[in-house]
């Protein structure tokens, strides 16, 4: 019985990071309705810039978090304003050529930069510190730390998107980007704002990954398919249905594991195709479709 | 206009080349093209991708090869310049593949040399001896590439050569380091589901049967599919078990998942060698603290009582050159990087003339002292395949930060041992 409690514990910690990794998509794909392939890609390069920074200097990593999380917010409304703003329309095809380029380009400048060396962000004693919950039972600090920090950020986004002038201006945009246009919202600052979100959170899922375990410039877009199936499994336009995504992927994930470990990656892929056949917008989809 | 009529230019001048090319390419013999003055090597290493960690020492090789073969080398009489023509294999067997066809009928290459797991050895030496063009490889355990690619222990290949170490000396390695402790003799396992994983799992070929036979139980819970976040299930398993060693050879990112999880949940194994993960430096360093007492297998060190046929810099040299010229602590594959050149130009100066067949039988006739040990594809396990010694050793805090001892020698006592296997403390 513990055993089971602990896999369900593992795998409910390990949506967390996972639905931090999905929330900067969700973000884009609702309200922009982009596809960012170069998601993943971006939150290495969050992470590289993280370690850029605390290598040299021996910083603490969530100090240097604080720093990295608004640059990378910044960096995301230049992006978008400058060019990804440029690839919307009725196709949705140039957004996903485009940022397939950048998850191209970010790997090898990444590569080029910070050489193929995996790396990561030490937080020493942290790293490996656990709560004994009794019995065998014991749950990781870190790990717990990670779904409270993804908690906490949905519940900000949360906040911002239902109770702000501009949650109500990214909804706008999001359900009918012309009427809100017509409404004296515009769409290109709005989109650069989200983007900007979407990356800052990216920035903070980045990080994390590099405190939990190490990472090297090609582990972008192995990251993109849990995050994707995330925000499917969550619904979209939904926040809290993408933790509820992550979360399910997670324990899918982890039950398969303890099954048979050749069957982890596939029951999360199930568990994603399972919620596509009985509810196609997702568990919890709130966005209309155009 | 004037912008159309120079794009216009170029595109003239583009079909000349190609024109040229194509006219180059109908010459009947291929090393005719190359004959004038100059030898070409083809070299396919995946220095972009997933991969790239292995392909990190070949730009300070390279240099170290045009510096050693600044005046040419003498074949069948005559001097020639060397040329080096590298390809990136991108990680990707298919790409390593493209380029090799491309370093073989366009470049003309005469020989072709590629390293760096079964990923780009295979590809590369299969189109080599499709091709019929002289082929070195190594730093792949010479069953995935020999099996690999279908190879017959009767006949083996024609035109292909391979030197590396196999399973049974890491599987040799990794139980007699593990007889230097005490323990309960309970192995974990933590195989991936990738040609790596399913060979050492192999319950005919891999570690399985020889660890019944020598008394250990193996705690194998299958093979995950990498890249995995959790290893709970693992962890979960193994502390049933009681394990108090743990083997495996997984990808940095998943070994630091692992060894962090079984942190978090109070797992602490006495021996843990993971191959892979923890033979890179950089990688080692990335796990902090807890780095200290993995043990791995050594293909290659500092402390390796080998020097280059080439340039007869000795194994410590060759690590305090490259740390020199990159500020990069010494990694296994830099030598082998250079063994594969050393074999390659060996060959070269005793062919008698440039004709593929020619270097083909210097190859196969190679009785060489290299830096990663003697290789002689003569006295392989099978056909075109040499074997180099193989130990193992254990990360030890030093001064300088961590530093892998040898701690094991049991198959290769040539090279000499500093230090005993520690239990990793709690």
């Amino acid at each position: 019985m513990t055993e089971w409690i602990d896999t369900l514990m593992q795998g409910i910690l390990l949506g967390g990071l996972y639905s931090l990794f999905a929330t900067g998509l969700a973000l884009s794909f609702g309200v922009m309705r982009m596809i960012n392939i170069a998601h993943g890609d971006f939150a290495i390069l969050a992470a590289f810039a993280a370690i850029a920074v605390v290598e040299p200097f021996g910083l603490n990593p969530f100090v240097v978090l604080l720093v990295v999380a608004p640059l990378m917010g910044l960096f995301g409304y230049l992006l978008q304003r400058t060019i990804l703003n440029r690839t919307l329309g009725k196709d949705i095809l140039p957004p996903l050529l485009v940022t397939f380029g950048f998850s191209i380009i970010i790997q090898n400048l990444l590569l080029v930069t910070f050489s193929a060396d995996t790396r990561s962000l030490n937080v020493g004693e942290l790293g490996t510190a656990s709560i004994a919950l009794g019995g065998d039972l014991a749950v990781g600090v870190l790990p717990l730390i990670i779904m409270l920090a993804a908690v906490a950020v949905l519940g900000a986004l949360q906040w911002l998107f239902s109770a702000t002038p501009l949650g109500r201006a990214f909804r706008a945009a999001s359900d009918d980007a012309e009427a809100a246009q017509l409404m004296g919202i515009d769409n290109r600052h709005i989109y650069g704002l989200a983007m900007g979100i979407a990356m800052a959170v990216v920035a903070i899922a980045g990080v994390f990954l590099a405190i939990r375990a190490n990472i090297s410039p090609a582990d972008g877009p192995a990251r993109l398919l849990y995050a994707f199936e995330a925000v499917i499994i969550g619904g979209l336009g939904s926040l809290w249905g993408t933790l509820a995504g992550g979360m399910i992927l997670g324990v899918a994930q982890a039950v398969g594991l303890k099954a048979d470990p050749g069957w982890g990656i596939l029951a999360g892929h199930l568990a994603f195709l399972a919620v596509l056949a009985v509810r196609p917008n997702g568990l919890f989809a709130r966005t209309r479709d155009r | 206009m004037s912008e159309n009529r120079s794009i216009d230019q170029g595109r003239r001048n583009t079909i000349k080349a190609i024109g040229g090319l194509t006219a180059g390419a109908l010459l009947p013999a291929p090393w005719v093209h190359a004959a004038n003055n100059t030898i070409k090597i083809g070299y396919v290493s995946p220095q972009t991708g997933p991969l790239a960690v292995f392909a990190e020492p070949d730009a300070f090789t390279l240099g170290e090869m045009k510096k050693a073969l600044a005046g040419g080398i003498k074949v069948g009489g005559k001097t020639y310049a060397v040329e080096f023509v590298v390809k990136d294999s991108q990680s990707n067997s298919n790409r390593a593949a493209d380029a090799t066809s491309e370093l073989i009928l366009k470049d003309k290459v005469n020989i072709v040399v590629a390293g760096s797991t079964p990923a780009t050895t295979n590809p590369v030496a299969d189109q080599c001896e499709l091709n019929g063009v002289p082929c070195v490889t190594n730093d792949t355990p010479w069953q995935p590439h020999f099996f690999g690619r279908g190879g017959d222990p009767k006949k083996g290949f024609e035109w292909t050569y391979h030197f590396f170490w196999g399973l049974e000396d890491v599987i040799g390695v990794f139980t007699s380091l593990w007889s230097q402790l005490p323990t309960n003799k309970a192995v974990g396992a933590l195989f991936p589901n990738d040609s790596d994983g399913n060979a050492w799992g192999d319950p005919k070929l891999g570690f399985p049967p020889v660890l019944a036979q020598k008394g250990f139980k193996l705690v194998d819970k299958g093979r995950f599919q990498s890249p995995a976040d959790d290893f709970s299930a693992y962890i979960a398993e193994f502390k049933k078990n009681n394990v108090e060693i743990v083997t495996g050879v997984l990808p940095p990112p998943d070994f630091a998942n692992f060894w962090a999880q079984a942190g978090q949940q109070g797992f602490k194994p006495k021996i843990v060698t993971a191959a892979k993960a923890t033979e890179f430096p950089a990688a080692v360093q990335s796990f902090g603290p807890r780095a200290e007492g993995l043990s791995v297998e050594v293909w290659w060190s500092p402390v390796h009582p080998f020097n280059s046929s080439l340039t007869g810099v000795s194994s410590a040299a060759l690590a305090a050159a490259y740390t020199q010229a990159t500020s990069r602590p010494w990694a296994m594959p830099l030598a082998f990087k250079h063994s594969l050149f050393e074999v390659a130009i060996d060959a070269l100066k005793r062919a008698k003339d440039l004709e593929p067949e020619s270097i083909r039988d210097a190859i196969r006739d190679t009785n060489l002292n290299t830096i990663v040990g003697p290789i002689n594809f003569k006295k392989g396990p099978v056909p075109n395949v040499a074997k180099t010694p193989l130990v193992g050793g254990q990360w030890k805090k030093t001064a300088k930060g961590f530093e892998l001892v040898v701690v094991e020698n049991s198959l290769a006592p040539t090279v000499p041992v500093k230090d005993k296997l520690e239990a990793i403390k709690a």
